[in-house]
């Protein structure tokens, strides 16, 4: 049952998934846990969208094992979905436009289930489009909220130069939100407090503290593999088997891309960068 | 051909309160870590969670530890469950644990030796050396050692210089300054095999008691099957962590008037 008084939440991961790992899908349930601990949120749905092979990642293997691995990883997961559009695109796609996509398709869903009510959907524009007009409190929405769920890697990255657009993050954290997990060694309140644009949307960014260190980065499963040690309980076992099945993750599937420029730094370097 | 590599067997004893899979991590990277020696096959790998007598604050009893540790490693190949220490009355002391399954598998292997057509024994050759029985543990059990009253000096002894130890870095503990602080361990140092996990994994059973209590999720911190015993069974609350309190463990009782020296002499 629904409680009327908690807005639903979906929440979008980004990232290379390469492979997807435990601490991956541990992240959507801390996130989830935290949340919905707050009182104010539903969280109704999570989405994991692997990047596409055009973002020229060092070590990126193709995009159809790596969503094929992250199905398998969820196929136990009950709220849990992998969304293949952004891996499909020819083009690398900045993280704002494909919360814009998902979230698009979001309300389109949320109209298409209500009774034909045009009213209630004109209060519901209304009613959002007042919340992108106001820019810094958080406001509970009628309706749904898609936030992007990060690890502090993610947030610290948007002071790499040229990483990201400015506009992007203002609408990330202002518009959307933000559900930022903690991986060891990182501080994003500090980080936050250091930067004017997260300061001002600071009500939108959600931390969430690990109360267990779990460090298992994708980078050091692909070294495990590489050396032919075992990843076992690192990821789920269904992943472990594709993995070895298809033999993937070796010393020439880390070069690949080694001496190609990422494609953020491409897009924006780029003296006519059309965003 | 018969290969020059040891046969071994890795044995954990500790609570399981439950089981999870950073303890089945341990496993695979003893086993990889032992392999790349060159000097071992390990063959077989053993999980003997405590019995009840051992008095722990929190401990469930054995029945549900040992069904829930069969539910984790129902998909291991070589990693099994025994269930001969939590049956045992009393306490038992790790070493006469380590005895008991040692006997055991020169048992086997002399069983074998006399069947070599037999292609799925574990000691498939007559000629290859005799099995040795290794006790699998994270750099806290190590420290555990310079507690007093907890082992009896001829035990920790025995266990390293008889056995052998094969010991997983955990956090922050360094396992090596524990070798170093003990005369016994460093005498025995070329049977204690230091592990490195590279990967910070702080998952202990302690964390998931505690999550569980509070309704917080350990989806992929513990098998799927074990976290739906748990919830069938109503195992972890406040209760359950509240059993045993203000007992003393076993070990401190039962060896308390056995002359105890400190390890650091």
């Amino acid at each position: 049952m629904e409680n009327p008084t908690t807005s639903k939440v979906v929440l979008l991961a980004c990232g290379s998934f390469n492979p997807i790992t435990n601490m991956h899908l541990r992240m959507f349930e801390l996130a989830r846990d935290h949340l919905e601990d707050t009182g104010q949120y539903s969280v109704i749905k999570g989405i994991i969208s692997p990047v596409g092979d055009a973002y020229k990642k060092k070590g990126l293997i193709e995009a159809s094992h790596r969503v094929e691995m992250a199905r398998l990883a969820t196929e136990s997961s009950e709220w849990i979905t992998v969304d293949s559009w952004e891996s499909q695109q020819s083009d690398w796609v900045e993280t704002s436009k494909v919360i814009r996509h998902h979230y698009e398709e979001l309300l389109a869903r949320e109209h298409n289930r209500d009774d034909v009510d045009t009213i209630k959907y004109t209060k519901k524009r209304r009613i959002e489009e007042n919340y992108i007009a106001s820019s810094v409190h958080h406001r509970k929405r009628d309706g749904p909220q898609l936030m992007l769920l990060c690890g502090a890697d993610v947030l610290e990255s948007f002071g790499i130069p040229n990483l990201w657009k400015q506009e992007d993050i203002a609408e990330i954290v202002g518009r959307y939100g933000l559900v930022c997990v903690t991986r060891s060694g990182g501080d994003p309140h500090k980080f936050i407090n250091q930067s004017d644009d997260l300061w001002k949307y600071r009500k939108n960014i959600h931390v969430v503290h690990e109360w267990v260190t779990n460090d298992i980065s994708a980078t050091h499963v692909r070294r495990a593999l590489r050396r032919g040690r075992s990843v076992r309980y690192l990821l789920p076992e269904s992943v472990v088997r594709y993995v070895q099945e298809h033999s993937l993750y070796s010393a020439e599937s880390e070069q690949k891309n080694a001496d190609v420029v990422l494609a953020p730094f491409q897009k924006y370097s780029d003296a006519s960068t059309s965003g | 051909m018969a290969s020059c590599r040891v046969p071994l067997v890795l044995l954990a004893c500790g609570s399981f309160n439950p089981i999870t899979n950073q303890h089945m991590r341990l496993f695979e990277l003893a086993r990889d870590h032992m392999h790349s020696t060159g000097r071992f096959e390990v063959v077989g790998g053993i999980v003997s969670p405590v019995s009840d007598g051992y008095g722990k604050q929190g401990l469930v009893p054995a029945k549900h530890r040992i069904s829930m540790a069969k539910l984790a490693l129902q998909s291991s190949n070589w990693v099994t469950v025994d269930e001969w220490e939590s049956q045992q009355p009393d306490w038992t002391e790790t070493v006469v644990t380590m005895r008991y399954h040692h006997g055991r598998i020169l048992k086997e292997y002399e069983q074998s030796a006399g069947r070599h057509s037999d292609a799925s024994e574990k000691f498939a050759s007559p000629s290859s050396p005799f099995p040795q029985l290794k006790l699998l543990c994270g750099a806290d059990f190590l420290s555990s050692f310079k507690i007093p009253g907890l082992w009896l000096d001829d035990h920790v002894e025995e266990l390293v210089q008889r056995f052998g130890l094969v010991c997983v870095s955990r956090g922050s503990l360094q396992p090596e300054r524990a070798v170093h602080e003990s005369d016994t361990l460093f005498r025995h140092r070329r049977n204690v095999f230091l592990v490195r996990e590279w990967v910070r994994n702080e998952t202990s059973a302690t964390e998931i008691r505690r999550a569980l209590r509070r309704d917080q999720s350990v989806k992929y911190l513990i098998p799927d099957s074990v976290i739906e015993y748990i919830h069938q069974h109503e195992l972890y609350t406040e209760d359950s962590e509240r059993r045993n309190e203000g007992t003393a463990l076993r070990p401190l009782i039962k060896q308390a008037h056995q002359p105890i020296k400190s390890l650091d002499d």
